[in-house]
């Protein structure tokens, strides 16, 4: 971008500066700290110039909005054709409940749907299962048939919403309902679009909800994605999600990094099992953790956006652009929250919109300041969806496309992370792949010990948060926390009961048993399990048929 | 050298829950100050928990649950604690939970509730200072 | 104390739990708990399972536990996890794998940490082994370290004792202590579906082929493969166990074995006690610091001197 007369005088300049009025001001005044890190512990200069900078290929490493390797973005016109699509995830208590909120955010706004659905429904129990005592109705949503499917989207007509679902290992049987749902709306299956997370890879990594052994997760994983091409094209078939990677203590470019390692492990895994890359690929999103400091976080979606680019086109031999592109969704960093003075979460949720306004994403939700401490309330997801709002109309941050770029700061650290990145995926192939890497505890550990460091870091003083271990205040508790129904678990098993008693048993028995054969084979599960669930087979039934075929997983833990 | 008596604790992450960041880093911690610990993983029952510290001789049991199913749970243990016999273990507990709840879970005979934030050697201090040696 | 014994022999799992931890910690009355303890001890088989980390060992466990809980055996299990040699902490995450077994009443898991100790046990793992056979337990497994040292203490406990292999690990035969050899009754090959593994089973097969005939064993150690998590192989591991139960008990070895570990461990014992006991009156009277003196200053000499103290304790006749 320089050339190499400019880039001489530049260094010399630099050095000399650095030399002399620099040194004689810290002589002085000493600098607030030694080292400065960004909150993933990369280190970061005093100043950059454009010698950081110095081998920046314009053409081949950054090029145009919409074209490849897609550094400034996906779209051509990015945020000046469509804002990003503003879409707070939401579910708590019965079908019922979350439906009305559902309406209400749909009236206030918001353009997408996103279902959280509470743990038994993760995990595969129906809410009348041991396990899922007190959970029912917890964290998110409770389904177990096809009927709180119908309560939940109730009055929303199918093709007119996108909706994500965050369903990970019973991703087939959630969908299988959407789908027989949308069939009750006489929407065709080509007008509903969505997308599952359908992630299990992350699951075993560090969230948790998993229920079958690596192998089996993955085919169904495959299953749902081949079913969707061929019948739902406009179904997001799968969300490989940094977004749980961060939250459980990883670093920024180890977010990107073991997200795109997954990511190649669907890709290799549909390609093993027939599938044309182009025909996949550009069905592929990712969903992304967004923290407070606002350049790091650019600096990696747009290292992630170049390197899949990269991954796709020269590993796997993309054709299509759109296979090459990095879409992906953000959620603000549920850890960065504090349960101290709440209210600052509010700030630090709008400089995590910022940055991912910055960084080029498709679709957002922000955090309510209260998530601390509860379940967020209306008027805290309020705030939150107008936090987007203003950073989008009111900030000028969607007005020109990859605006940061060009910044010797920000060019030098999306470089720095895209070759963290490449270090990782170097290794975790040369381990023989991500279940392997997994399986020996490779990955978990280096998340655990970013996690471990940084707690270190807060008790030693040596990062500042505010409120945790810096400008700390006595302070009333939070009032008015929203609450679940305690009878919740009562209410749903109670309802479950008469659900059973009226289906028609026959054709429940032989839709299970159908199954429980076709699963048996190499045959796509996702026919006979929206056959199933038609029958009203209930979310745990579906689940236990293959729990008795594949077992349960358990997972080596690594402390 | 005769081997003097140390800490011994269960780590237990309750319910379906699988945010286990909290629960691994203050395994790590706890044994890093000096104490033994039991990590259980997972998916745990309250009946498994209260099991491994039956069996373990635990005198400290640690529940850690970010779904909101502390108020079920973290008395249930208590409670089970105590059928057993075992109402000399400190029951302590962290994760997502209300101030709010926080009272009554004490009446329930949890010790501590370690909201987020909390500084680990806070914890080690406070389990030091409150478990039973006997 | 007494109390904690007899309810211990009535089946208190509690009583047990807290008897072991006394132990654990070497109190004051772990010698008199131990004798109250042994006259009921004797009736358990004890298994040892030995191997380098990320080998399986702890699902082994888990699996031959299922097993022998069909059969309407009951078990006893002791992982051992290192302890920290700076912080003395440990992190014992056995336990995790092993919740098939949890649970059920008739299986109790104890986890130890080495407190210290080399050799893949704690000090004293081998008394746990006995509280839990006095309480009745038909089989107690014991899960050593792991953590690729030379681990042969086991076998000093053990009545069959099993190296777990893998594949992939660079456990190879060679790379092992000549001591392990001499420990194993029998061999696993877990993970048995990564590459490697048949060459491992050939490569150990050979070992033990070529040991057999230097030493002429009368029993040569089977090789079995096994993919624990899979419940691969382990039905025939439990037939290899069995066997060697019988071959002890027909050849008479078990009681052999067990004399011989009974004279070491009273042996042992009776080192501690002596030394205890001398050290106690030696250093309880204030003279020995006056000897150190008269040693530092060349009057007299430590080798001399220390013939002279056990004498005047144990006076000839």
């Amino acid at each position: 971008m320089f050339d190499k007369e400019q880039l001489k005088s530049i260094k010399a300049k630099k050095e000399e500066w650095d030399c002399g009025p620099v040194e004689k001001v810290c002589a002085k005044f000493p600098e607030r700290r030694s080292v400065f890190t960004t909150i993933s512990g990369e280190e970061v200069d005093r100043l950059y110039t454009p010698a950081d900078v110095a081998d920046l290929d314009y053409e081949n490493k950054l090029g145009f909005p919409g074209e490849y390797p897609f550094t400034r973005g996906v779209q051509p016109t990015m945020y000046r054709g469509r804002l990003w699509t503003m879409r707070q995830y939401a579910g708590f208590g019965t079908a019922r409940e979350t439906n009305a909120r559902y309406r209400y955010l749909l009236k206030q706004g918001q353009t997408g749907l996103s279902v959280a659905f509470d743990l038994p429904t993760q995990s595969g129990y129906d809410s009348d299962h041991p396990l899922s005592m007190g959970e029912v109705g917890k964290v998110g949503v409770a389904i177990d048939s096809i009927d709180d499917m119908r309560v939940l989207f109730d009055q929303i007509p199918l093709d007119k919403v996108t909706t994500s679902m965050t369903i990970n290992a019973p991703a087939t049987v959630l969908l299988a309902m959407y789908l027989a749902l949308a069939e009750a709306q006489d929407v065709p299956y080509d007008k509903v679009g969505g997308t599952v997370q359908n992630d299990i890879l992350k699951e075993i990594i560090c969230r948790g909800q998993y229920i079958y052994p690596p192998l089996p997760s993955m085919r169904l994983t495959v299953d749902l994605i081949k079913y969707c091409y061929e019948y739902v094209p406009r179904w997001n078939t799968i969300s490989i999600s940094g977004y749980h990677i961060r939250e459980a203590g990883s670093t920024a470019a180890q977010e990107m990094a073991f997200t795109i390692a997954n990511g190649i492990s669907y890709v290799q895994a549909c390609m093993d099992a027939g599938m044309e890359i182009d025909s996949f690929g550009p069905r592929l999103s990712f969903f992304y953790n967004a923290f407070t400091n606002v350049l790091e976080e650019v600096a990696k979606f747009r290292a992630g956006r170049r390197y899949w680019a990269k991954i796709m086109k020269e590993r796997f031999g993309a054709k299509n652009p759109r296979s090459m592109m990095m879409r992906y969704h953000v959620q603000t960093g549920g850890v960065t929250l504090t349960a101290q003075q709440p209210l600052n979460n509010v700030v630090r949720v709008a400089l995590q919109t910022l940055a991912t306004a910055y960084g080029g994403a498709q679709s957002l939700h922000t955090n309510s300041f209260d998530e601390a401490l509860c379940l967020p309330t209306e008027e805290a997801v309020t705030v939150a969806l107008r936090t987007q709002q203003i950073v989008a109309e009111e900030s000028g941050a969607a007005d020109s496309i990859d605006p940061l770029a060009g910044s010797y700061y920000v060019e030098a650290m999306t470089d720095r992370i895209e070759e963290e990145i490449d270090e990782y995926i170097k290794k975790i192939d040369a381990m023989g792949g991500t279940l392997k890497a997994i399986e020996e505890g490779y990955i978990q550990r280096e998340i655990q010990d970013s996690a471990y460091r940084f707690q270190k870091e807060i008790e030693a003083n040596e990062r500042i948060y505010v409120g945790i271990n810096k400008y700390t205040m006595e302070e009333p508790p939070l009032k008015n926390l929203l609450k679940v129904d305690p009878k919740q678990q009562e209410i749903e098993t109670e309802k479950l009961k008469k659900f059973r008693a009226a289906r028609d048993q026959e054709v429940w028995k032989s839709a299970l048993d159908r199954l429980d054969e076709v699963s048996r084979t190499d045959e796509n599960v996702m026919p006979a399990v929206i056959e199933a669930v038609k029958a009203k087979a209930t979310v745990g039934e579906v689940c236990d048929v293959w729990r008795n075929i594949w077992g349960e997983y358990r997972p080596k833990e690594f402390v | 050298m005769t081997a003097k008596k140390r800490v011994k604790i269960i780590m237990a992450k309750p319910g379906l829950d699988g945010h286990d960041r909290g629960a691994k880093l203050l395994a790590r911690v706890f044994a890093e100050a000096g104490m033994e610990v039991v990590y259980t993983g997972l998916r745990q029952t309250p009946e498994m928990i209260v099991d491994a510290a039956l069996q373990e001789d635990a005198d400290v049991v640690g529940l850690s649950s970010l779904s909101g199913v502390h108020n079920y749970f973290f008395p249930r243990v208590v409670q089970l604690l105590k059928e057993k016999g075992l109402d000399d273990v400190l029951v302590v507990g962290g994760g997502i939970i209300p101030e709010e709840d926080v009272a009554e879970l004490k009446k329930a005979g949890v010790a501590a509730i370690f909201g987020p934030g909390t500084r680990t050697d806070d914890i080690i201090k406070f389990i030091e200072d409150n478990v039973s040696r006997s | 104390m007494d109390d904690l014994v007899a309810a211990v022999l009535q089946g208190s799992v509690k009583a047990m739990a807290r008897l072991i931890t006394l132990v654990e910690n070497e109190d004051a009355r772990a010698l008199q708990i131990m004798g109250a303890i042994y006259p009921h001890t004797g009736n358990a088989y004890v298994l040892g399972i030995t191997g380098s980390p990320g080998t399986g060992k702890s699902t082994l466990t888990d699996k031959i536990t299922s097993i022998l809980r069909e059969r309407e055996q009951t078990v006893g299990v002791i992982a051992v996890d290192p302890s920290s040699p700076f912080t003395g902490g440990a992190l014992l995450g056995d336990r995790i794998r092993m919740q098939r077994s949890s649970g059920d009443a008739e299986v109790f898991i104890r986890s130890m940490a080495t407190r210290g100790t080399l050799g893949g046990l704690a000090r004293t793992t081998n008394d746990v082994v006995k509280i839990m056979d006095a309480f009745g337990k038909n089989w107690v497994i014991v899960e050593t370290v792991g953590v690729g040292q030379d681990e042969v203490e086991i076998a000093k406990t053990a009545d069959t004792t099993i190296v777990v292999l893998a594949p992939g690990l660079g456990d190879t035969i060679q790379s092992m202590k000549a001591g392990v050899m001499e420990i194993a009754d029998l061999y696993v090959v877990n993970k048995a579906d990564r590459s490697g593994a048949d060459e491992l089973v050939n490569e150990v097969t050979f070992r033990v082929e070529q040991d057999a005939h230097i030493r002429k064993a009368v029993w040569k150690p089977p090789v079995v493969k096994t993919i624990a998590l899979e419940n691969q192989g382990t039905n025939s591991l439990m037939e290899a166990i069995e066997e060697h139960r019988s071959f002890l008990r027909q050849s008479g070895k078990l009681r052999k074995n067990r004399r011989e570990k009974t004279r070491q461990e009273t042996l042992a014992l009776l080192r501690e006690e002596i030394s205890r006991n001398v050290l106690e009156r030696v250093l309880g009277n204030g003279r020995f610091d006056a000897l150190i003196d008269d040693i530092v200053a060349h009057k007299k000499d430590p080798y001399t001197s220390v013939q002279e103290i056990v004498r005047t304790i144990f006076p000839e006749e």
